[in-house]
């Protein structure tokens, strides 16, 4: 995908040291202009940090970070006012709302009328107008990040960096505010870096992800491909493939795991080669019909826990064991217990194939 | 008591005359405290400022230092500067000893320790990712300090009645700087040790009586200020 799209920031050599110690190494990294970048990865895995790196408030001990092809560094407050960020707390200062998504424009100079005109504009588009006049400790936590928000929109700026901004705002009201920034976002069009650890929000944002993991960037691509398409396991037990199997190539696009064979339309490791086969756990269907297609495994129950729009299962067949994703209403037709037999049914173009170089 | 009811009787009589030295004396003392408290406000909070944001070498020495100096006795103070400013000092050329400026400069030395103590404290409570949000925001330093000085403003209005309380109170650096000349540099403080000397109790209790009122209402102003609190 940054083959085909320009990119806005360069990130080379990076290395950004704590107490001597290296949290971050970034051999090479772009940011496409105009997309929305993800950054995914575990705590302390270093998004974070590169966002800090990003804002110019944690120094590199080596390597450059370019902004169109100018070296950020050079002038900060110059650089950074080409840029906004919004972070997980609303981070609001003791004033009016209209005051506070005032206040970038205000230290770039710019004229009262036309600080007024923006600020009332974003307000409008993040639906917060009617809050204008009301002091920024009398929000909820919802509308501080609305406000938050609208304060990195409102200078207009080339790059938006975000750190988890929708993870501190309740379920519902993080919904409707996802939708809202994604309709924005795809109008105005800044380059927006954002950090999240929500796999749904990344789906959903993302034109673009990048993870990482132990301070080094370990894959970047489209969102899809690195949650259905994982480099190696440690980004597969990120991405949530609850379901890794130690395998080996038995034939043209057949894998021998755990005493069940596997198809696969993944691209193939050599025969015989150790693999890792993974399916995500919404990849496996369960049904109590054999339809006679590849890959169908008969599986018992072996414990059912509902996690919120699914039931996830785990099940058992030969030495597999299998966890299973499945909707609510699905899993009511199958009526199923711990204990009964079922049949799961996978793609072979679910099942992910990586070579095990463990 | 007579002593006491007289004293309030003379402050009375003495504002209601409209007593030119009496007025002269009040005015200034709220010249020489305001310069010594404005000064120390403008060096103190980007001092308070400064160690409240950085970590450097030498840095828990000077908040040490700043710790003991809010409750350095004036009259050391008034030693120091008097040594200083003495003919024979350092900086006796200068021909300030006995002069307003004199005792400005007590009165700055003696305020700005608070300033910076109290700066420090109200920088250093403030969340320190909001900082980061205020450099996010394109702030260039000068910007920064005047945000933070703007979300702490009701601790850095307490440093501002705190210095200005030590200036205008003090009275043995404000003796050995300044003298005690009248028409010159004869303050509230001063003039009051001096009327009790000479038994003058009802002048004395007159001068004090000026002096909390005046201190009063400054604070009263500033308190004002600092409780008006969803400003825009």
């Amino acid at each position: 995908m940054t083959d085909r799209v320009e990119a806005h920031i360069e990130i080379r050599d990076l290395v950004v040291q704590r107490g001597g110690v290296s949290v971050l190494e970034i051999e090479s990294l772009d940011i496409p202009r105009g997309l929305v970048t993800v950054m995914i990865g575990p705590n302390g895995s270093g998004k974070s940090t590169l966002l800090g790196a990003l804002q110019l408030v944690l120094h590199p001990a080596r390597g450059t970070l370019t902004l169109d092809g100018e070296a950020m560094d050079a002038d900060p407050v110059k650089t950074r006012r080409r840029m906004s960020a919004a972070f997980q707390e609303p981070l609001l200062l003791s004033m009016s709302v209209q005051a506070n998504v005032e206040l970038p424009l205000r230290l770039r100079g710019v004229d009262r009328r036309r600080r007024r005109e923006l600020a009332e504009h974003w307000l409008e588009r993040f639906g917060i107008a009617a809050l204008a006049r009301r002091h920024a400790r009398q929000l909820s936590g919802g509308e501080a990040q609305r406000v938050s928000l609208a304060r990195a929109f409102a200078s207009q700026p080339e790059v938006l960096l975000l750190d988890e901004p929708f993870s501190g705002v309740d379920a519902p009201t993080r919904e409707g505010l996802i939708g809202d920034f994604a309709e924005i976002v795809s109008e105005a069009r800044p380059t927006t870096v954002l950090v999240t650890h929500d796999r749904d929000e990344a789906l959903r944002l993302g034109d673009h992800a990048a993870l990482l993991i132990g301070g080094g960037l370990r894959q970047s691509g489209p969102p899809s491909e690195v949650f259905d398409r994982p480099v190696d396991r440690a980004v597969a037990e990120f991405v949530g493939t609850e379901n890794i199997w130690e395998g080996r190539r038995s034939e043209s696009g057949v894998y021998q795991a755990g005493g069940v064979r596997l198809a696969s339309t993944a691209k193939a490791v050599a025969l015989g080669a150790p693999a890792l086969l993974c399916v995500r756990p919404e990849r496996i269907v369960l049904t109590r019909e054999d339809d006679g297609s590849a890959n169908q495994i008969r599986a018992t129950v072996r414990a059912v826990r509902p996690r919120g729009p699914v039931i996830r299962s785990e099940l058992a067949s030969a030495r597999l064991r299998l966890i299973a994703d499945t909707p609510l209403t699905g899993w009511d037709e199958l009526s199923l217990s711990v204990g009964d037999e079922v049949i799961t049914r996978i793609s072979p173009a679910d099942v992910h194939v990586i070579e095990d170089t463990d | 008591m007579d002593l006491i009811w007289d004293g309030i009787r003379e402050a009375a009589r003495l504002w209601w005359s409209g007593d030119g030295e009496i007025i002269e004396i009040t005015l200034r003392t709220l010249a020489i405290s305001a310069a010594a408290t404005a000064l120390a406000l403008a060096i103190g909070i980007p001092l308070g400022a400064v160690l409240a944001l950085r970590r450097f070498l030498g840095r828990g020495l000077i908040v040490a230092a700043v710790n003991t100096g809010m409750g350095m006795p004036p009259v050391v103070v008034g030693l120091l500067v008097a040594l200083i400013l003495w003919r024979t000092g350092p900086l006796g050329d200068l021909n300030l000893i006995y002069t307003p400026t004199a005792m400005v400069v007590a009165q700055f030395l003696l305020s700005l320790p608070l300033v910076v103590g109290f700066s420090l404290a109200s920088i250093q409570s403030v969340n320190p990712r909001l900082i980061g949000q205020m450099w996010a925001m394109g702030a260039n330093r000068w910007q920064v300090l005047w945000l933070l000085i703007r979300e702490t403003r009701l601790g850095l209005l307490a440093a501002v009645m705190a210095g200005f309380g030590a200036a205008i109170s003090e009275v043995g650096a404000s003796m050995q700087v300044g003298g005690n000349l009248a028409g010159e540099t004869r303050v509230l403080t001063t003039a009051t040790v001096l009327e009790t000397g000479r038994g003058n109790f009802e002048v004395a209790i007159a001068l004090s009586l000026v002096l909390v009122v005046l201190a009063f209402i400054v604070n009263l102003v500033l308190t004002a200020v600092q409780q008006r609190r969803f400003v825009t």
